[in-house]
């Protein structure tokens, strides 16, 4: 199933959250079952073969250079400013016109690329790690264990994503680091409930039976012989996760809760220049926010590219 | 049944009490001190703690807590401290704002997916379905903010045709007052859009390819009445329970797009008391909000139950 939209609170919008049930059904769980061998290459083949993929591709592509040689490309010094040439509309000289400052809005974005692409994928992989982690011995321990952790998980789930995220950064200082902290721990229980639905399904399989014969220790089974068959709903999970990463970054940059000026960044330069909408000055704003939205929009066309091979 | 809603209650209070404590001891770790914030860098020492004493914010942490959470259980919300005054009134007039901007995009999102949702799923896999399937994909992703600014350009600024900012001013007429809260609703619709039509669609296309359907084509009923009588009665039931857990998103989006449009509803009064650390209005606004989302879940959950006989026998519920 293709469902992008699930999540829970405003950054992370839409998951049907607090249904029936301890677990509920889970949300944007994917069960794939997939061969865990071979599946790399020809999942590849697959991939490229699908113009969606190639698309968000190609745009993520052109964000992870301007990320990594931004400066280099931006036509300007991203932070020089020009108070006698500021709020000039877009011209040959600057092709996306300049800011309240007087600052390059072309080199602006292009270098603002940067914190967002740090932090949304390592948000996305410390959540990941965490919520297998904890989705994995809910699921292969189960009993008291999993009871105990599902009641909780499930109460944290049932709170608003972005309240807590909110809370949680304005009591810790905003930082990169503090984003990243936040947003992967909001992730862990999420990514701990679609793991865990998907160790059920293994679990009661022959391979674990005879691991179990073997004499193998709980942690090896689960780490080396649960975890390898899970993979691919891991890759979906992630996937998903790592495009609600994007909006929550976004979403708590605008509302300066991320990178601080004078430093670069789309949501933070929106949320800075966003009253001169009043006085016409619309490239100011636009012009990151449709950065951010072809951002949004690639990580998307590559989760359902996934989620369509890997289900087909 | 009733062991099923003891359950939802049990675990409705233990989700408050939760959040509860992540409020109070966020509050708490807040860096700031209270009595500093309100005299400013220039008062002595002694009066801050002179303040800090008045205000009870010297206490232990458990002694706050628990003094907190009975005053909270009397309907006593705290003072603000920079309002000095009771937050109540405060919390109350943002939460009516709130709900008239949600109920607006409520109104207008839930027919408008419903019928994407339909539509796409009456024709599955063609060009209708692959543009209303991937348009609500992406409007769903975009943050509210991004959409909010690309709707103020064209509407606002570009053809000046709606106001741009979400309070009409004091003494303004409703019709004038439902003017500003159309262009704050849009970004709201759209990501909820995309859910409500994926919903709407999943339900339309499986009650499209049950038994009772294909019954009722074989025996001659003709489409309209088939897909009237037949497929949407049964398609949106999962429908209606989604919209009802959409609350949670909603309040997430409200705070976004009212600090955009400057509208002054919870989310912005948040917002407003976490950025001049008023403890005392952050918490009750926090709190409300996480009362308003779990009745709003217990809402669907009944709601579910209601609509759907084979959960009231009591059978399966997990």
């Amino acid at each position: 199933m293709t469902d992008i939209t699930a999540d829970a609170g405003g950054a992370a919008p839409l998951e049907p959250g607090g249904s029936l049930g301890p677990l509920g059904p889970a949300g944007g769980t994917v069960a794939v079952a997939v061969p865990t061998a071979a599946v790399p290459r020809a999942v590849w083949r697959l991939l490229l073969r699908r113009p969606t993929f190639l698309i968000g591709a190609v745009i993520i592509v052109f964000w992870v250079v301007c990320a990594i040689f931004g400066h280099a490309i931006a036509p300007f010094n991203p932070l020089a400013q020009q108070l006698l040439f500021n709020n000039t509309a877009p011209s040959g000289a600057h092709w996306f016109g300049t800011d309240t400052l007087g600052r390059d809005v072309l080199s602006r974005v292009v270098v603002g690329s940067r914190d967002i692409l740090i932090v949304t994928p390592l948000a996305t992989i410390l959540g990941t790690i965490l919520g297998t982690a904890l989705g994995l011995a809910m699921g292969y321990l189960g009993g008291a264990f999993d009871l105990i952790v599902g009641r909780i998980v499930e109460a944290v789930l049932a709170l608003p994503a972005v309240i807590i995220a909110f809370l949680f950064i304005v009591a810790l200082g905003p930082s990169k680091t503090t984003l990243i902290i936040v947003i992967g721990l909001i992730f862990t229980p999420l990514i701990a409930r679609t793991v865990r639905a998907a160790v059920l399904t293994e679990r009661n399989l022959d391979y674990l039976s005879s691991a179990r014969l073997l004499g193998e220790r709980p942690l090896r089974i689960m780490f080396r012989e649960i975890l390898p068959n899970i993979m691919p709903a891991i890759l979906v999970e992630f996937t998903v996760r790592l495009g609600y990463a994007v909006f929550a970054v976004a979403t708590l940059s605008f509302l300066g809760f991320g990178v601080q000026p004078p430093t670069p960044d789309w949501g933070a330069d929106i949320a800075a220049d966003y009253s001169g909408l009043l006085a016409g000055y619309w490239w100011q704003v636009l012009f990151p926010a449709l950065a951010i939205a072809s951002l949004v929009i690639a990580v998307n066309l590559i989760t359902d590219s996934i989620e369509q091979v890997l289900s087909s | 049944m009733a062991m099923f809603l003891l359950r939802r209650l049990g675990l409705m209070i233990l989700t408050l009490w939760i959040l509860s404590l992540i409020v109070f001891f966020a509050g708490q770790i807040l860096p700031g001190d209270p009595g500093r914030a309100i005299l400013g860098n220039l008062a002595t020492q002694s009066a801050v703690q002179n303040l800090d004493h008045t205000l009870g914010v010297d206490r232990p942490l458990l002694t706050r807590y628990l003094s907190w959470i009975g005053g909270l259980l009397h309907g006593n919300f705290g003072t603000s401290y920079t309002y000095r005054s009771a937050v109540e009134p405060f919390v109350r007039a943002a939460l009516i704002n709130s709900v008239k901007l949600a109920a607006l995009a409520f109104v207008i999102v839930v027919p408008l997916g419903i019928i994407g949702g339909v539509i796409a799923a009456l024709y599955v896999g063609r060009a209708a379905d692959r543009i209303i399937s991937v348009s609500g994909l992406s409007l769903a992703a975009i943050p509210e903010f991004v959409t909010g600014i690309v709707l103020i350009v064209i509407f606002g600024v570009t053809l000046k045709v709606l106001p741009v900012t979400a309070s009409a001013g004091a003494g303004a007429g409703d019709f004038n007052q439902f003017r500003h809260l159309i262009l704050p609703a849009i970004p709201l619709v759209f990501v909820l859009f995309g859910y409500i039509a994926r919903m709407a669609r999943a339900g339309t296309i499986e009650a499209l390819n049950s038994d009772y359907t294909r019954t009722a084509i074989l025996k001659g009923l003709p489409r309209t009445t088939v897909i009237r009588r037949h497929v949407l009665r049964n398609s949106l039931l999962p429908t209606i329970t989604v919209i009802a857990t959409q609350t949670g998103y909603l309040i997430g989006g409200l705070v976004v797009v009212e600090d955009l449009f400057n509208y002054q509803g919870i989310g912005n009064l948040i917002f407003k008391a976490a950025g001049v650390k008023d403890f005392a209005m952050l918490e009750a606004g926090v709190l409300t909000i996480g009362v308003v989302y779990v009745l709003a879940t217990l809402a669907a959950d009944l709601l579910l139950i209601a609509l759907n006989p084979r959960l009231r026998t009591g059978a399966g519920n997990d």
